[in-house]
């Protein structure tokens, strides 16, 4: 019979150190700032002071924290450590390239954007040829029409929209793209 | 009876049919897709359902979580990567039973037991909740509060073998809900004087920065895949009917399921693990699992395909969410100021009712899609993953950016993104957080409630309910610490396994 953790295996990676360690440091520095963020007020009950539930969870985390890195500690250390953290670098790239697409949006308008954003990502990403970009403006435009044109979901019009000429294009592409 | 017919009434209307069909059938595919479940899916929907009434919206995240599950059996089976995570126990025998030739057999026992698993597991429920409507009232503040209690307990024992970083995890979405101005006081906590957090985390946010953004972040990154599999011949239906050979493994799968289902804080793993334990325990044929047994697979799909409804229950009926999809879809209840508890099941059973019903047509109609459509999935499946993973950020961006159009809020999406990256490369959950932060919020407003006619710390447990629930904690966690002694001993040395990223944590 294998055991829950063999079934599912959910072994501990390279790592594991690392984020015990800055777990245990992010939990120290809230439970240092305990006293300042969530204060203890006077002729107040335990239960109903406002710095009771910041504080059982600002512990939780320090004992549980200190628990994993201890694990840690003590198992088998798993070569790969630095390369995996590389790998955690790695991926704010690409969150970066998300938040320039947050930032474009109210500037160019969504669907211009998201075109940008998806024909731009995919190359990027290694994709090449006309089918790919094809497809990524095709799923951009989707993904618009879907959300803004047919949900209405609120995402503001674009501010390069107001330089359209005035009259029932602008008021369509100001709604529906 | 009449809040039975009244529910199948408000089922009976366009806007509810279309959403089911849009969320059953859209529910397979993104299962189907390996790197894209139901959370994901749910996330990014979310605010689109909010301008829709509650029953619709609702009706479409349940098509996608009750679908999703049948979806990701496929490339489990034909190419040994599970569309969702639940289904990476699939892998384990139906992928072995397509290398043998018998991928047929192999997908029609799984969409078979995911049906019987789904169906056995909602006619429980529709049976069952009369009684809950009876019960329910039963708990008042100390209860709730003992119920999300004894949550938060079972999603950091469930994680076997990573119950300090779960505790951790949950911890830290306590936190997250104590963050912002506090209601009662209006004293400032742990806003560090940056105005934004004045107002607090928002759980959807930090659901999309978790499991959305996460997921592209995690694809984006990953070497390019381009899942790739063999046609299916012949016919899936005659082969679902090969599930009433086990029926006894089929109902177990089921009663787990629901079981698991109904406790907060457990949910599919813990019901297959039980499910396929049992399956094993009792075969004439153990040495089969893992290597091809039709049992194995059974164990696996009929299990968690019972969940859904039955995670259905503790937060309708004490609006305490046990997992992660059910806590994001009491955001859609609390967007249309109707608060899931004990009053729902007294006074709008037709609604609870109207929800099953719906999930009872959507089975039906997934297996006549999965039926028919089997062959077709598997070529819309075949999107290489970095690709996927731009898709998952296109969407997730709309998922963000729609709530208040705010650029903080994507900011605090992506940070809560490359958290979730981290932990998902690290096989470490992600659910603890989500579950914190919701059981955090119930915690607080329900001990504080409940501590004004508690004199001594026994007065807390003298309600029969309160004193089970608390019971059982103590219990549990006891259980657990003799399990762990006990499984030391079976536990598998470092070296005789793999340090590798898998498919059970993710998205």
């Amino acid at each position: 019979m294998k055991t829950f953790q063999d079934l599912f295996r959910r072994y501990r990676r390279p790592g594991d150190f690392f984020i015990a360690l800055l777990s245990l440091l992010f939990a120290l520095f809230l439970l240092i700032n305990l006293p300042t963020q969530a204060p203890w007020l006077e002729n107040v009950k335990t239960f109903a002071q406002p710095a009771f539930w910041p504080g059982v969870a600002v512990i939780g985390m320090v004992v549980f924290s200190a628990l994993h890195l201890f694990g840690a500690i003590v198992s088998e250390r798993i070569p790969g450590r630095m390369a995996e953290v590389v790998e955690w670098i790695k991926a704010l790239e690409f969150a970066a390239w998300f938040m320039a697409y947050v930032w474009l949006v109210p500037l160019l308008g969504y669907l211009p954007s998201t075109l940008v954003f998806t024909v731009l990502l995919t190359l990027r990403l290694g994709y090449r040829g006309w089918r790919w970009i094809l497809g990524a403006a095709v799923f951009g435009t989707f993904v618009v029409l879907v959300f803004k044109g047919f949900l209405q979901v609120r995402i503001p019009a674009g501010e390069v929209y107001d330089y359209l000429p005035s009259g029932p294009f602008r008021t369509f592409v100001m709604t529906y793209l | 009876m009449v809040e039975l017919l009244s529910g199948i009434q408000m089922l009976a209307t366009p806007a509810v049919l279309f959403a089911l069909l849009v969320g059953s059938i859209g529910g397979v595919i993104i299962g189907a897709i390996p790197g894209v479940g139901a959370p994901v899916a749910i996330a990014i929907l979310l605010p689109a359902t909010f301008s829709m009434e509650p029953l619709v919206g609702l009706t479409m995240l349940l098509g996608i979580y009750g679908s999703s599950m049948y979806g990701g059996s496929l490339p489990a089976i034909l190419i040994n990567t599970p569309g969702t995570a639940v289904n990476a126990l699939t892998t384990y025998d139906g992928h072995p039973m397509t290398k043998r030739g018998e991928a047929l057999r192999a997908l029609g026992l799984a969409y078979g037991a995911s049906f019987v698993g789904g169906i056995l597991s909602i006619l429980a429920l529709i049976l069952l909740s009369p009684v809950l409507a009876k019960v329910a009232p039963m708990f008042g503040s100390r209860e709730i509060f003992l119920a999300a209690l004894l949550g938060i307990v079972l999603v950091v024992i469930a994680h076997r073998g990573q119950t300090f970083a779960a505790g951790s995890l949950a911890a830290f979405g306590i936190l997250l809900a104590t963050i912002g101005l506090e209601p009662v006081r209006y004293t400032q906590r742990y806003t560090f004087g940056f105005d934004f957090l004045s107002s607090g985390v928002d759980l959807i946010v930090v659901v999309l920065g978790l499991f959305a953004l996460s997921q592209g972040f995690l694809l984006a990154t990953r070497p390019d895949e381009a899942p790739q599999g063999a046609r299916v011949v012949g016919n899936l239906f005659k082969a679902m009917t090969g599930v009433f050979r086990h029926k006894r493994i089929a109902a177990a799968g089921s009663g787990f399921g629901v079981l698991m289902g109904i406790i907060p804080g457990v949910g599919e793993f813990t019901a297959q693990f039980l499910t396929y334990t049992y399956a094993q325990k009792t075969s004439k044929t153990p040495e089969e699992f893992g290597n091809g047994s039709p049992e194995g697979l059974i164990a696996s799909e009929s299990a968690n395909n019972a969940v859904p409804a039955a995670a259905m229950i503790p937060l309708l009926a004490l609006g305490i969410p046990g997992e992660a999809l059910t806590a994001m879809m009491l955001s859609v209840f609390y967007v249309h100021n109707v608060v899931p508890g004990p009053g729902l099941f007294q006074n709008q059973l037709d609604f609870v009712y109207a929800l099953y019903m719906a999930m009872l047509l959507l089975n039906v109609l997934v297996v006549i899609f999965v039926g028919l459509s089997s062959n077709l999935l598997l070529r819309v499946i075949q999107i290489p993953t970095r690709f996927l993973g731009m898709t998952i950020l296109t969407l997730g961006f709309v998922g963000v950016y729609s709530l208040r159009n705010s650029i903080t809020d994507c900011a605090v999406a992506t940070v809560f993104g490359i958290l979730g990256l981290v932990l998902k490369r690290q096989n470490l959950p992600t659910v603890p957080i989500i579950l914190g932060m919701v059981l955090g919020g119930i915690m607080e407003v329900k001990l504080r409630a409940s501590m004004a006619r508690v004199k001594t710390p026994l007065d807390f447990v003298d309600r029969p309910i309160a004193a089970i629930i608390a019971g059982a904690i103590v219990l549990l966690i006891l259980v657990h610490i003799w399990g762990v002694i006990r499984e030391r001993r079976a536990t598998s040395p470092e070296d005789s396994h793999d340090h590798d990223i898998h498919d059970s944590q993710q998205g």
